[in-house]
């Protein structure tokens, strides 16, 4: 399982300044150089920072935030995504700026320290669990000690305990017979056999985000900075897998949550156009496959629509866990060794949309 | 066409859709004491005019004037022009309240949005509260306001019960009812139902149903002849 290895190592390198209006000491002191984790939490930094900055900060409160270039950024996003949606072009170190007063709480979800990271990535957790198995039961009744146990794996950067740890909850993973072949071990049921011989489709956890431009840029550098969070939008939809379709690649993942941007691909749009009414009256005992026939069928529907605006919808950049990897790898293998400690799928999209006159 | 019994309480995003254009029209027909609820469309993205088919339902500016248990005792009468002209809604107010806290000399405005979770398949309430001057208010605050047995299971565990949240299209803080389980008691709620009706039915019904249920953890009653009337 080296790829999660890698994974787990990856770090951002950050340099982080302390904002002037909380500087109260001259010389200013100097930025903070850390290397923070991917998979974990900005606030966690705060065990490092406060005593680092604490000789300048002026008495009071102290409730960590941080923004770059200005835009506050959401701390329950891990670091590594924030660093890959916000950086086109990979700014080591990356310049951030670190607040400890003035919380911009119409903005961001307020954040009571560690405690509040802790309980975001449990309720990640619970809800990868319920699209994974069908309810959160497992997370639910993890005992005290589980729970401080996988937290604290998390935070630290612990592959070997959290693998063992979350081994216990046993999540429905993804059947990938790539990565079952490479590990002598299934740690995390990884090409272990369906739960009920029943099932015939997964349910993958994905978080995507999409930055849109519309202009060209021939270097990524020239790409204008991200200064509103309205300009990201963000799809948490999880994406169904049929079992035995072994050759689901990245791409046709991508197809199911962005149809938008892959119109190109498309067949002839009047013979993808399904009337909705007419699917729906397909008769069928098995309800789960209903709904399947019916989220395919929006899905033609939101191709038919998005059609006309986005034929020269183009994406620039999928980055996930930093890489750009190549749209026709194995989906199973892109979930099973890219995913984070939360088993969320994250991947961050740049797309260009032709310029709108009137919106 | 579905069969009830296999199915499991939940909903597609086109069927929330459906069900919330037919929750919304049966709430302005049952012509009780609040505003309709009105579908906001939301686009996927900020570039793309999207059809109706993603968006929210939207409640707002609701006064909610509640009766507290201790002060059944202590019940004045109070002003109906006053209230007409700070609450929404006409003269027939719902069955369980008609004090305002008139000791604080400010009133609370709520906005509940009903918004589709990918995740759960089903509706999540979002609200938010605040004061006259716009001024949020935090959990406990809205917790005091609360029916005292949503107040016992908030105490019980602050976090999965009521969490706040970015709302999901409009990328703010809200508080949000957690979702887990809805699917495992609609299900009840319509095999309980002994005319055992298909599907198209229960999707017409769907959110009347969740929201006699969900509404009651906020305050929202629906009087009961109401939802019997078919």
């Amino acid at each position: 399982m080296e790829a999660q290895k890698y994974v787990w190592d990856g770090a951002i390198p950050l340099q982080i300044h302390l904002h002037e209006s909380q500087v109260t000491t001259l010389p200013p002191p100097p930025p903070a150089l850390i290397l923070a984790p991917r998979i974990g939490y900005l606030p966690l930094l705060a065990s490092l920072l406060k005593p680092y900055f604490s000789s300048t900060l002026p008495p009071g409160v102290d409730t960590i935030w941080f923004d770059y270039n200005g835009l506050p950024l959401k701390w329950y996003i891990p670091t590594g995504v924030l660093f890959d949606l916000l950086c086109a072009e990979p700014e080591r170190p990356w310049n951030l700026t670190v607040h400890f007063r003035g919380y911009p709480g119409t903005v961001l979800i307020p954040c009571e320290g560690e405690d509040s990271v802790k309980w975001s990535y449990i309720n990640s957790l619970k809800e990868a669990a319920y699209i994974m198995n069908g309810n959160c039961k497992n997370v639910m009744n993890m005992s005290q000690s589980d729970q401080l146990e996988l937290w604290h794996s998390v935070m630290n950067g612990n592959l070997e305990t959290y693998q063992r740890v979350s081994s216990k909850l046993k999540l429905a993973t993804v059947e990938d017979e790539h990565t079952s072949l490479c590990s002598s071990k299934s740690q995390q049921g990884f090409g272990e056999t369906d739960l009920a011989g029943q099932v015939k489709t997964g349910r993958v956890p994905v978080r995507l985000y999409v930055w849109s431009v519309s202009e060209d840029f021939d270097d990524l550098e020239d790409m204008p900075k991200v200064d509103s969070w309205e300009k990201i939008s963000y799809i948490n939809r999880p994406v169904e897998i049929h079992k035995e379709d072994k050759c689901f690649t990245l791409h046709d993942a991508l197809k199911i949550l962005v149809p938008e941007f892959f119109s190109n691909d498309l067949m002839n749009v009047k013979s993808a156009g399904v009337d909705f009414e007419d699917a729906l009256r397909i008769p069928s005992e098995d309800v789960s496959s209903d709904k399947v026939v019916e989220d395919h069928v929006q899905n033609a529907y939101e191709h038919r629509e998005a059609c006309s605006i986005s034929s020269s919808a183009e994406i620039k950049l999928i980055r996930i866990q930093g890489i750009e990897p190549k749209l026709e790898i194995p989906f199973s293998w892109v979930v099973n060794n890219l995913m984070n400690p939360d088993y969320f799928l994250h991947i961050c999209v740049c797309v260009k949309v032709p310029q709108q006159n009137s919106t | 066409m579905m069969d009830l019994l296999h199915w499991d309480g939940t909903l597609s995003a086109k069927d929330f859709r459906i069900g919330a254009v037919a929750f919304a029209q049966k709430w302005e027909s049952l012509n009780f004491a609040f505003p309709p609820w009105v579908w906001v469309p939301c686009p996927k993205h900020p570039w793309l005019a999207s059809p109706e088919e993603e968006g929210y339902l939207s409640m707002e500016k609701i006064c909610i004037s509640r009766l507290n248990e201790e002060d059944i005792d202590q019940t004045t009468q109070i002003d109906t022009d006053e209230e007409e002209a700070s609450c929404s809604g006409n003269k027939d107010v719902i069955d369980d309240a008609t004090l305002v806290q008139r000791n604080h000399h400010e009133l609370h405005y709520y906005d509940f949005h009903i918004v589709y979770s990918n995740t759960f398949r089903v509706p999540v309430l979002y609200l938010r509260a605040y004061c006259s001057d716009g001024q949020p208010l935090q959990l406990d605050e809205i917790e005091k306001e609360l029916p005292t047995c949503s107040s016992k299971e908030l105490s019980k565990s602050k976090w999965t019960f009521i969490t706040q949240e970015e709302h999901p299209h409009l990328k703010r803080p809200w508080y949000k009812l957690h979702p887990c389980g809805t699917g495992e008691w609609m299900k009840l709620l319509f095999l309980n139902d002994t005319a055992q009706p298909k599907f198209e039915v229960v999707l017409e019904l769907y959110l009347l149903s969740w929201f006699s249920v969900v509404g009651q953890v906020v305050g929202l009653r629906i009087p009961f002849k109401m939802l019997n009337d078919r």
